[in-house]
């Protein structure tokens, strides 16, 4: 099998098919995860921050029903299978993007199988935050938003940026799922080489590359987050 | 001005009440370092918490030069807190920013202009001996360097009141000390009020000039520390004032004696041999079963235990003897006194 692998065929084939499609493919899953982890961000780190302060001992209690509410909503997302919700949420995708395939629909429900889990990893590394600095920052006169702003997120953002580099690369791998429905990059080279036309070959080449992407952004976001906290020196 | 009035704090949960809080009354004056000590649970920090209603009280009230904070606003409360600045026992700086961005912290939120906030915050770190750990992240100061940037950071804002809860509870008695002496170098160089809370009567007697007991949420005793420390008379002031082994000594005393406390102002009563003049003029041997000074507001104060044989009325007349000489507070201390 091997031998048949690396015959010189198969590797003159792969190769031209790796020239001509993995620079797109990079670039498909590089903007495909990028944008998902923003718009992820943007939506699951208010909620963090909702899930913090507002809760009964919070800085800014919420109703208790809008607080199990919002949890209810979050857990009930986490758990759906990521395949399973990228086809429940079709209508949505089609009423936001006009289509339910391609790569900027597969957007869509990674951003929404992505928000929810980086409203609980926020939710967590705010929590680390030491409650004196709040109780400082309340008896300095702060509002809620300075304390928000101010203490909550500066004090949590090398954890914040572990948690968004942990986000940034399960997105990765999920999109590479997302092939299925059409969503373009390395994913949907490995599926439709290698599990539609056995073209094994092409199929590794793309996942090595995965992989190597994923470890690439692990790295950059670990240091980061490292070169940020001040705490360590 | 700080006025206390009927203040209470009660917590309630789901099967019962603690009430940390009780009907607390008290004035500080202007320009005061107002000690305030308890055990721990006496309701110290509860109290200094309802201060600058970080905790709301339940029932009484909080004046500030006659403003009552329980009437203000959201917002006015948190206009009111700049003037009622804080530091803890943990320091609370904000590990993420160097000690010139925590002292310009309670600048930003008043909306002071960063240029001006750094200016007047370098001049801060100065003022705490600190000029030189300007660019310095917490994590890189000792504790006793980690308070002062505190300390710098609670003036920031011109505050009229310093609340120190338990400020130098995390520190060594020589960093104790300093922490205490720039507390009082800046009481007196800015006039600001200071109430401290602590469970160290060594903190009340080298600083304050008045103090409260706090015993179970309730004031027990208060006045100036000489009053207090010389003449306690509330059994939760005699714990605190005298120190740990006192109640040793009574409780394995010998039947058949009493025990006289005798406290003196060491500038007034230093010079007369008092024991031996006693046991000259009136014959009466008195045993000396624990001795120590203290140092109070700068005046060294001896304070005695004697015990002394219960025969002809020896007691009743070393009693009268001690209470006629100058610079002498004395009183019996009953064995089952607590
Ligand atoms: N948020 C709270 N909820 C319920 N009970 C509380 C709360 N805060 C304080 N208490 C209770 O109030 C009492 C007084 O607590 P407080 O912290 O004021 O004591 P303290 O004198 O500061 O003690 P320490 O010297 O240990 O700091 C304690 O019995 C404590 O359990
Ligand atoms: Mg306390």
């Amino acid at each position: 099998m091997l031998n048949e692998l690396l015959s010189a065929a198969e590797r003159a084939e792969a190769c031209s098919v790796i020239q001509s499609t993995f620079l797109t493919a990079i670039w498909e899953t590089l903007y495909v995860t990028i944008i998902a982890t923003f718009f992820a961000v943007l939506i699951g780190l208010p909620l963090g921050v909702i899930l913090v302060i507002g809760e009964k001992d919070g800085i800014r209690p919420l109703p208790a029903w809008l607080m199990r509410l919002l949890n209810f909503i979050i857990n009930v997302l986490r758990s759906i299978p990521f395949l399973i919700l990228m086809i429940l949420i079709f209508p949505f995708t089609r009423l936001i993007m006009g289509t339910v395939v391609g790569t900027r629909a597969s957007i869509v429900p990674l951003v929404m199988a992505a928000f929810p889990f980086v409203a609980r990893i926020t939710e967590s590394s705010l929590r680390e935050v030491d409650a004196g600095s709040i109780e400082m920052a309340r008896s300095m006169g702060s509002s809620t938003w300075q304390i928000i702003t101010r203490v909550l997120i500066p004090e949590s953002v090398p954890s914040l940026i572990a948690n968004v580099t942990l986000t940034l690369t399960n997105i990765l791998g999920y999109s590479a799922m997302s092939g299925i429905i059409g969503g373009g990059g390395l994913g949907k080279i490995a599926i439709n080489y290698g599990y539609y036309r056995y073209k094994y070959l092409v199929m590794f080449c793309a996942v090595i590359l995965l992989i190597l992407m994923v470890q690439a952004f692990q790295s950059a976001g670990t240091a980061l987050a490292r070169r940020c906290d001040k705490r360590l020196r | 001005m700080i006025e206390l009035k009927k203040l209470s704090k009660s917590f309630t949960d789901a099967d019962n009440t603690v009430h940390a809080v009780k009907e607390v009354d008290l004035t500080i004056e202007d320009g005061d370092i107002f000690g305030i000590i308890g055990m721990s649970g006496a309701g110290k920090s509860t109290l200094v918490r309802c201060i600058n209603m970080l905790e709301r009280p339940s029932e009484g009230d909080v004046l500030i030069d006659g403003v009552s904070l329980s009437s203000l606003s959201e917002k006015e409360l948190r206009e009111k807190r700049r003037e009622i600045a804080m530091i803890f026992q943990s320091f609370n700086l904000l590990m993420q920013r160097n000690c010139l961005q925590n002292v310009c912290f309670p600048m930003e939120l008043a909306g002071i202009r960063p240029s001006e906030a750094r200016k007047k915050a370098k001049e801060l770190l100065e003022t705490v001996g600190l000029g030189d750990k300007v660019n310095a992240y917490p994590s890189q100061l000792s504790g006793g360097q980690q308070q002062r940037v505190a300390i710098a950071r609670a003036l920031a804002t011109g505050p009229k009141v310093l609340l120190c809860d338990e400020a130098t509870s995390a520190l060594d008695p020589a960093t104790t000390r300093q922490i205490l002496d720039l507390i009082r170098d800046i009481n007196r160089k800015y006039g600001i009020t200071v109430i401290i809370i602590t469970h160290q009567m060594s903190v009340v007697e080298s600083i304050c000039q008045h103090v409260a007991i706090l015993d179970q949420g309730r004031v027990v005793e208060q006045g100036s520390v000489q009053d207090v420390f010389s003449d306690p008379v509330s059994a939760a002031a005699k714990a605190l004032v005298f120190p740990e082994g006192y109640l040793d000594v009574l409780e394995s005393g010998r039947k058949g004696s009493r025990y006289l406390r005798v406290v003196f102002d060491g500038s007034q009563a230093t010079d007369t041999p008092l024991i031996a003049k006693m046991a000259v003029e009136k014959g009466i041997i008195a045993n000396i079963a624990y001795a120590s000074t203290r140092e109070i507001g700068g005046r060294t104060f001896g304070s005695m235990l004697l015990s002394i044989e219960e025969k002809n009325h020896d007691f009743q007349e070393a009693l009268a003897y001690f209470s006629d000489a100058p610079g002498v507070s004395c009183g019996e201390v009953m064995r089952d006194a607590e």
